[in-house]
């Protein structure tokens, strides 16, 4: 009875990893403010009060958890293949570059055909860019870490001159001041494009809700596409054969499954899932394709894949605490007059990262040494 | 036209970008000949450019900033490999993770300690080699040789040195045969009393060290400031050459070369052409996918490469 009941107490530790990283985190946070000379449980205390102490604070954490559900679940579903899509970045930019695009082009459309042709635009984009190292990887066997990079940055290159190319012309009131555009940004995206705020939800069903709050329709599209891609990866044949490649790409060959065809499919899928970051820039935000924006997340995609295991309900939960960290991070930083820069939080995501693979492997061998003894 | 391009200057200024992509590719061969993949070198050569500057502006001194970097790349490269091979993890994303502690950490310092996100660096090294001659006096010829070959920073003739070893050390000497053969055949080196865990750890450590020296020529010596994400994908275009230079010094040399006569193309065809500059600036990065498809077939990574050492009891 004993040997199983410690058994038992193994697994319960593999699932809770990424909650003893993100302790490990904060604790090499908190060393990190001491060192700076601030005072840790303050900068906790306002971090998290702020962040999820009341509605504007959670409003605030799912509109910035939203991108980066998106990125997370693209990541996740290609390591599913045994994959590593690290272009999200560069999916991101496409993706969210075409939905602007159908947003300011087709300005005489209906909103019930222009917000779901923005939609798929988002995700055709994304999958796309991402097609292409799936097909470089299936065809030629060449490694999918560095192509994507470079996608990244050839897609950061062609997202900026396209931006140029579509850049909003300059308002009387800039026009009058001398003010060039720095940073250029396209024309906006019609009204019938625009996904509503949830303030305008919330209000009409009598909930006070903060009408500054930007946080919109795209988060339920991003739970949505955590849905999808459960229902994907478990229920579905493709979901299957995708798996199967990724746990033993010639076992997968063996029984018939073409690894080829399932690389690029799941590249596709997953370039799609981060093109759909554009859904919440662009579409519920800043109703137009701006670069600034959009940096860092499919970065912090392969963070929040990794804390959320790689699965959809994970990566929803990674997210959030990303969220979280990102919004209240942002806010320390006001409050204590920028002593405390917001890439603090940059640094605890990384720490976490590195956390959560090692207490992964250790528990993993925990548990070997433990079937071993059993 | 075609002389404005291809002159004298544009060999030594295709020297000077291919420095740092040849130098953390040179990490990138000693770090996966001994097995280990460390895509890190992105953000350790960030991070060097960084300490460089840093330390630079602090001490006034260009050459204790230039060792700071490179010490500050051996810690990131001991974080990487107490991640891959003592605790065994997924090597890609302990890279992944440097690469983002990295953009972090520098950018949290620059707010630090600058209080800005772009660094001037107050210092930097001397022009080693021959004094140019006044355009006119002398023969355009001996002005070419010495614009392209004896006239850089110290950093370049370093860097030609560090080939020459390290081509020497991983082909000519038991050490170097040991390095492979961990790569290659782990279980038979430690048959043979090689110690794999030293020699991986070792060469990662190399590895770092070699990406942080890249980073301070980055910043020292090529822009002569730091600004944030300024590595720009160049740790990867590293590992590109690497691959296409078939895991050796001198390949990766070439490839760094190749790779620089690109960059420093792209620079040149700004202005001079009608393309937009956006397109121009894809270069790099389309001519590393291109030679990266085409090492296809001819390129082999070692056997063991990014595969965790685990030692086979009873």
């Amino acid at each position: 009875m004993k040997s199983i009941k410690k058994f038992d107490y193994y697994v319960l530790l593999e699932k809770i990893t990424p909650l003893i990283a993100v302790i490990c985190g904060l604790l090499v946070g908190a060393i990190v403010i001491i060192l700076i000379g601030e005072n840790p449980v303050f900068v906790y205390k306002t971090l998290f009060s702020y962040a999820i102490g009341n509605r504007d604070g959670w409003g605030n954490v799912l509109f910035r958890a939203t991108p980066l559900i998106f990125t997370g679940l693209a990541v996740a579903f290609a390591f599913r293949c045994g994959l590593f899509n690290i272009g999200g970045e560069g999916q991101v930019y496409i993706g969210s570059f075409l939905a602007a695009w159908v947003g300011f082009t087709f300005t005489n459309f209906p909103a019930f055909i222009l917000i779901p042709l923005c939609i798929l635009a988002a995700a055709c984009g994304g999958a796309l860019w991402a097609a292409v190292p799936g097909i470089l990887k299936a065809k030629m066997g060449v490694h999918e870490v560095i192509i994507t990079i470079m996608m990244n940055w050839i897609a950061a290159s062609l997202s900026f001159y396209l931006a140029l190319v579509y850049k909003a012309p300059a308002t009387e009131a800039m026009i009058a001041a001398g003010v060039k555009q720095m940073i250029p940004h396209t024309k906006e995206i019609a009204q019938a494009a625009r996904l509503p705020r949830l303030y305008t939800i919330l209000n009409s069903i009598n909930i006070d809700f903060p009408a500054h709050n930007q946080v919109n329709v795209s988060f339920f599209i991003a739970i949505g596409v955590a849905i999808l891609a459960y229902y994907i990866l478990w229920k579905t044949n493709l979901g299957y054969e995708i798996r199967a490649v990724g746990y033993n790409p010639l076992a997968a060959e063996y029984g018939g499954i073409s690894v080829a065809k399932n690389i690029v499919l799941a590249m596709i899928i997953s370039g799609a899932f981060a093109g759909l970051v554009g859904t919440n820039e662009v579409m519920g935000y800043k109703y137009r394709w701006r670069q600034e924006i959009l940096s860092g997340l499919g970065f912090n995609g392969i963070a929040v894949a990794l804390l959320g295991k790689n699965h959809p309900l994970g990566v929803v939960l990674a997210a959030i605490l990303f969220g979280i960290l990102n919004y209240g991070g942002a806010i320390v930083n006001i409050y204590t007059k920028g002593r405390i820069p917001r890439e603090l939080i940059m640094v605890l995501q990384a720490v976490i990262v590195i956390f959560v693979v090692i207490s992964d492997e250790v528990v993993k061998r925990l548990i070997r040494q433990r079937r071993k003894v059993v | 036209m075609f002389g404005d391009i291809f002159n004298a200057q544009f060999v030594a200024s295709s020297i000077r970008v291919a420095i740092p992509l040849a130098l953390a590719g040179l990490g990138g061969v000693f770090s996966e000949r001994s097995g280990v993949i460390n895509i890190g070198l992105e953000g350790i050569m960030l991070t060097g450019a960084f300490t460089a500057v840093a330390v630079t502006n602090f001490t006034q001194n260009p050459w204790v900033g230039v060792l700071a970097a490179i010490f500050v790349g051996i810690l990131l490269g001991l974080i990487h490999a107490v991640t891959c091979i003592t605790f065994k993890a997924n090597q890609i994303v302990s890279g992944v993770a440097i690469n983002l502690f990295a953009s972090g950490i520098t950018v949290f310092f620059c707010w630090l300690l600058f209080n800005e996100t772009q660094i001037m660096a107050k210092s930097n090294l001397p022009i080693w080699g021959l004094p140019l001659p006044n355009i006119g006096e002398g023969s355009t010829f001996v002005r070419n040789i010495i614009v392209m070959f004896a006239h850089h920073s110290p950093l370049v003739y370093l860097t030609i040195v560090i080939f020459i070893l390290a081509h020497l050390i991983l082909f000519k000497t038991p050490f170097g045969l040991r390095l492979r053969s961990v790569g290659e055949y782990p279980q038979a080196a430690d048959t043979m009393g090689v110690n794999i865990i030293k020699m991986r750890y070792m060469a990662v450590m190399t590895s770092g060290a070699l990406a942080g020296l890249a980073g301070s020529f980055l910043s020292l010596e090529q822009a002569h400031f730091f600004v944030k994400e300024m590595s720009g994908g160049r740790g990867f275009i590293a590992l590109a050459a690497m691959i296409f230079g078939k895991w050796t010094p001198l390949g990766t040399a070439g490839a760094a070369l190749l790779f620089g006569v690109g960059e420093a193309l792209a620079m040149r065809l700004q202005g001079v052409l009608v393309i937009p500059v956006q397109f121009i600036n894809m270069i790099p990065y389309l001519l590393a996918i291109f030679v990266l498809v085409s090492a296809i077939g001819r390129a082999t990574p070692p056997a063991a490469d990014g595969i965790p050492y685990e030692k086979e009891i009873g």
